[in-house]
């Protein structure tokens, strides 16, 4: 039992992760399908308190503690796990599975790190696995992406690894516990997580880099990378006030950006920023509600992301397409595909029933009870977005609008069994909150299913809906992008560098050519009377030598004289 | 080709009425629930319906006008 407790939960996945290139098919699926499986079970055993601890340097490291908050991330880490591992099944490259193991294990990782420095050691080895995820789409886009991820997510990590350095001198302590925004230390480590959450100014990697991941690669990038940043802003930034401002900004940045974006994949990017956004609030607001709906909507938010990010792949494998104005009438031949999606879209907006609407609706109802009314109208506000630009926008151009005359079949058994099971833990959480519940950091007395609140939903979602068909005319897709601030290091800062460049080989071959005349003329002025025939290096006569000392000594005397 | 019983346009007008009427059903129900005026605004009638309304369609135009300004060609950045 001890032995057992003690094992980091996430050492299985990235250890496993490191074999599977050696095995062959069946041995390598039995390893994706059952390494999840045994992580649950060990994440279940980890009991509260630490229960590994190792001497490095000077610190006591604390690899493994857990809690309700550690477990309730690591549970829906692994689950997720297994269902992207069933969905890519046979169909992803090894070093693409290899990648997703390594990050799902290094995100279960931190989920269980009691101290800064194992956080920072998971933290890189998340942002340099989820690289290769990218990468293993083995094309030209991803990899310049994957590289544009790359350096954002080690500025971030070096933004952190500061924090942690001034924190651990500040204060000599490396345990991760709530830290208040008091020292430039902690505005670091908040400015690092934050990174990884997708918030502005630089939100932009996201919607960038994970629609270039192949099919099955977005759906497993989906699951990780943000959800850590939350956990890590709900256990060391509980409560700080400043999440509320960024977090509303990125809600109403994710609806307006995903209604005006053409990509599918990219559209679904868009709404894990806006998603991550209502967490943020929740962490920000920092009651033990808001709390406790924070860490059920990220439960939540993975579940339906994943089952939204799998519907949105079975199309791109089975067509190739990946636009909406090249995509539509897709549900004549994939029912399945359609129904799923649509599950998917109707949890991320909350619809009862479903996962989002027992979980979004306690960070809502935490802003009404700290009665932070602008607060609570713009989250009433941004619930009604997400169904606009995620709930019918995204199902609606895929799967309805025009008939684009593909008739691609639903994806193979192992994708199709892999929605079902996503699709069902969206529906069967929603209807069947308590075992969520009973997992969440603090006790829960809240039921969401009030007469009052389910009709209120119900106008909300409803009414936006007829918004949404009344501007159809105004939301036709186009062949477009939309700038964003990854203008400044993608357009902007590549051509001022080469404008620099340019000036300053222009000055540089103007300066030379001058430096040059002026260094010849410098020579031949040395060579003058310093050469061999110059006037100061040339041999003289010992003749002269003596008339020179002669007039010398003449002159000496007639001086003497006087 | 037979069109899908789904796009056909009687079963579209029959959609629409019957999302009218659902619409209608919700507005009515917001008569009995018990109003929450935290806020004083959020009393009034049908709040959620309205302002649900108001407020996509505010989002919808807020997105037009910002893609006045920011949408490009989707080759914008492959000439690098």
């Amino acid at each position: 039992m001890t032995v057992i407790s003690a094992m980091p939960p996430g050492l299985p996945l990235v250890l496993g992760a490191l074999l599977l290139p050696l095995f062959g098919l069946r041995i390598r699926a039995a390893l994706v399908l059952g390494l999840p499986l045994l992580t649950l079970a060990l994440i279940w055993q980890v009991p509260d308190g630490a229960t590994l601890q190792v001497a490095f340097l000077e610190y006591e490291l604390v690899p493994v503690s857990g809690d309700r908050l550690s477990r309730l991330f690591a549970t829906v880490f692994a689950t997720m796990t297994f269902a992207c591992g069933l969905f890519a099944l046979n169909r992803a490259r090894v070093i693409e599975l290899v990648a997703a193991l390594l990050s799902a294990g290094s995100a279960i990782g931190v989920s269980f790190a009691g101290d800064l420095i194992t956080l920072v050691a998971f933290w890189e080895l998340l942002a340099l696995s989820s690289t290769l995820l990218l990468w293993s789409a083995m094309t030209e886009q991803s990899y310049r992406a994957g590289m544009r991820y790359l350096v954002i997510h080690l500025l971030g990590g070096a933004l952190l690894m500061a924090g942690v350095i001034g924190h651990v001198a500040d204060t000599g302590a490396v345990t991760f516990t709530a830290m208040a925004l008091d020292s430039p230390a902690h505005w670091l480590m908040l400015a690092g997580f934050l990174m990884n959450a997708g918030a502005p100014p630089l939100s932009a990697w996201l919607p960038d880099a994970y629609p270039e991941a192949s099919p099955t690669g977005m759906v497993f990038l989906s699951a990780f990378t943000t959800k850590t940043a939350v956990y890590v802003l709900l256990r060391g930034f509980p409560g700080a006030e400043i999440l509320i401002f960024i977090g509303l900004y990125m809600i109403f940045y994710g609806i307006v950006y995903a209604l005006l974006e053409n990509d599918m994949r990219r559209i679904l990017a868009y709404s894990i920023v806006n998603q991550v956004g209502f967490m943020l609030c929740g962490i920000g607001i920092g009651t033990e509600l808001s709390l406790n709906g924070t860490a059920a909507h990220a439960f939540a938010h993975i579940t339906y992301m994943v089952l939204l990010l799998m519907s949105a792949g079975s199309v791109l494998y089975m067509t190739g397409k990946r636009k909406c104005t090249d995509l539509g009438g897709l549900f004549r031949s994939m029912p399945l595909t359609t129904i799923c999606g649509i599950i998917g879209a109707l949890s991320i907006s909350a619809f009862p029933l479903t996962s989002g609407f027992i979980s979004k609706s306690m960070i809502s109802q935490a802003a009404a009870d700290e009665t932070m009314a602008i607060a609570w109208l713009l989250l009433t506000a941004g619930s009604t977005g997400v169904f606009l630009h995620a709930g019918i926008k995204f199902p609606w151009f895929v799967f309805f609008q025009k008939d684009s005359g593909l008739r691609p079949p639903d994806p193979p058994l192992n994708m199709r069994l892999a929605m079902i099971l996503c699709a069902f833990l969206c529906i069967a959480v929603g209807i069947w909150p308590a075992p969520l519940y009973a997992i969440l950091p603090f006790p829960v007395d809240y039921d969401p299913y009030t007469r009052t609140h389910v009709i209120e939903m119900l106008q909300l979602l409803l009414f936006s809906g007829l918004a949404f068909f009344i501007m159809l005319p105004y939301m036709k897709r186009t062949l477009t992008i939309t700038l964003d601030w990854d203008w400044f290091y993608r357009w902007l800062g590549p051509r001022a560098i080469s404008q620099v460049t340019q000036v300053l080989s222009r000055w540089h071959a103007h300066s030379r050519i001058g430096f040059l005349r002026r260094l010849g003329s410098l020579f031949g002025m040395l060579f003058l009377y310093h050469g061999p025939q110059g006037i100061l290096a040339r041999t003289w006569a010992t003749g002269s030598m003596v008339l020179w000392v002669v007039i010398l000594l003449g002159i000496y005397l007639v001086a003497y004289y006087y | 080709m037979k069109q899908h019983w789904l796009v056909r346009p009687g079963t579209i007008r029959l959609l629409w009425a019957v999302f009218l009427f659902v619409l209608a059903l919700t507005a009515l129900a917001g008569l009995f629930t018990e109003g929450r005026a935290r806020f004083g605004i959020d009393g009034s009638l049908a709040f959620y319906a309205w302002y649900g309304f108001l407020s996509c369609i505010g989002m919808a135009l807020v997105a037009k006008v910002l893609g006045r300004l920011l949408q490009r060609k989707d080759s914008y950045y492959d000439r690098d």
